[in-house]
C-alpha cells in the first residue's frame, strides 16, 4: 500500500507538503525511544510515535522509513514541519492512540 | 574521501545533520543500501552521545575502498565505566535529554550492532573518542 491510499483509509491528516512524492509501506513500526526506534524500525515502514520535536526527522530519514504517523494529535511545531519538508520526510497525524493506529494500519494496509 | 564536521553540543535540533549529510554522500556514492543503513544508524548514535554526553565535539569521517572509518571527538566528561554503557537500557541522560527522546540506553548497543569494529577511548574528565569502521 501506498503512503497516499494510507492516509486516505484512515482519513489521515497530512501535516507536511501535500504534494509529497508517493511510496510505497513495507513495514510498520511503533515506538517513542529514539534510539531504540532507530535500531529497529525497517526501512520503508511506517512509524506510530508520540513524539514531535524536530528530532523524529533525523531518525525518519536516516532509517529511510516510508512516514512518521503522530498518534492522539499530538502538537506539532512549525519548524519540525519545515525540516521535514525539506528532507522529504512524510508526516501525518491521526487522534487515535499508538495501539489503535497501529490496528488501522494493519488491517487497511495488510502488514 | 574525507568529510569533516563539527557537532554542536547546545543545539540539539541540529543533532543528526552530520550523519544525514554523510548518509546523501554515501547514497550519491551509490553504496549498497544495507552498508548505508549500518554507516547511518552507528553514526548517528555516535553523534548524539557527542551532542547529549560530549557537550559537542568533531567528526572526521573517511571513506577509502576497503572501509568507511568515522572517529568522533569530544572534551566531555568522558565515560566513567564502560561495561555499564554498553549494555541496554543503561544510560546517564538528563531528564531534559530523555523528554526528547533520547537517552533509551541503546546508543553504544547500537553502534555495536551495526558497526563492524567499534572502538572507543575515554579518559574521566577529559574526553571520548569514539571509531567507527564498516567495512565494504
Amino acid at each position: 500500500m501506498k503512503v497516499s491510499e494510507l492516509a486516505k483509509a484512515l482519513d489521515l491528516k497530512v501535516i507536511t507538503d501535500k504534494g509529497f512524492a508517493d511510496r510505497e509501506i513495507k513495514s510498520c513500526y511503533v515506538g517513542d525511544l529514539l534510539s531504540w526506534v532507530m535500531g529497529r524500525a525497517g526501512q520503508d515502514s511506517v512509524w506510530i510515535t508520540i513524539m514531535s520535536n524536530v528530532n523524529i526527522v533525523a531518525v525518519a530519514a536516516l532509517v529511510d522509513m516510508a512516514c512518521i504517523l503522530l498518534a492522539e494529535g499530538v502538537a506539532i511545531d512549525e519548524e519540525v514541519i519545515k525540516k521535514a519538508d525539506s528532507q522529504g520526510i512524510i508526516i501525518l497525524s491521526t487522534d487515535k492512540n499508538s495501539y489503535e493506529a497501529a490496528i488501522a494500519v494493519h488491517k487497511a494496509a495488510a502488514i | 574521501m574525507l568529510k569533516h564536521y563539527e557537532i554542536s553540543g547546545t543545539d540539539f535540533s541540529a543533532a543528526g545533520e552530520a550523519s544525514s549529510n554523510f548518509k546523501l554522500i554515501l547514497k550519491q556514492l551509490g553504496l549498497p543500501a544495507d552498508i548505508v543503513r549500518k554507516v547511518a544508524i552507528s553514526m548517528y548514535e555516535a553523534e548524539i552521545n557527542t551532542v547529549i554526553h560530549g557537550g559537542g565535539g568533531t567528526c572526521d569521517a573517511e571513506i577509502s575502498d576497503k572501509s568507511i572509518v568515522i572517529s568522533f571527538n569530544d572534551n566531555g566528561p568522558g565515560i566513567k565505566d564502560i561495561d555499564l554503557a554498553m549494555k541496554e537500557g543503561y544510560s546517564t541522560a538528563t531528564d531534559t535529554v530523555r523528554e526528547l527522546g533520547f537517552g533509551a540506553g541503546m546508543g553504544l548497543p547500537n553502534m555495536k550492532k551495526y558497526a563492524d569494529d567499534l572502538q572507543i577511548k575515554t579518559t574521566p574528565g577529559k574526553g571520548t573518542t569514539v571509531v567507527l569502521t564498516i567495512n565494504l
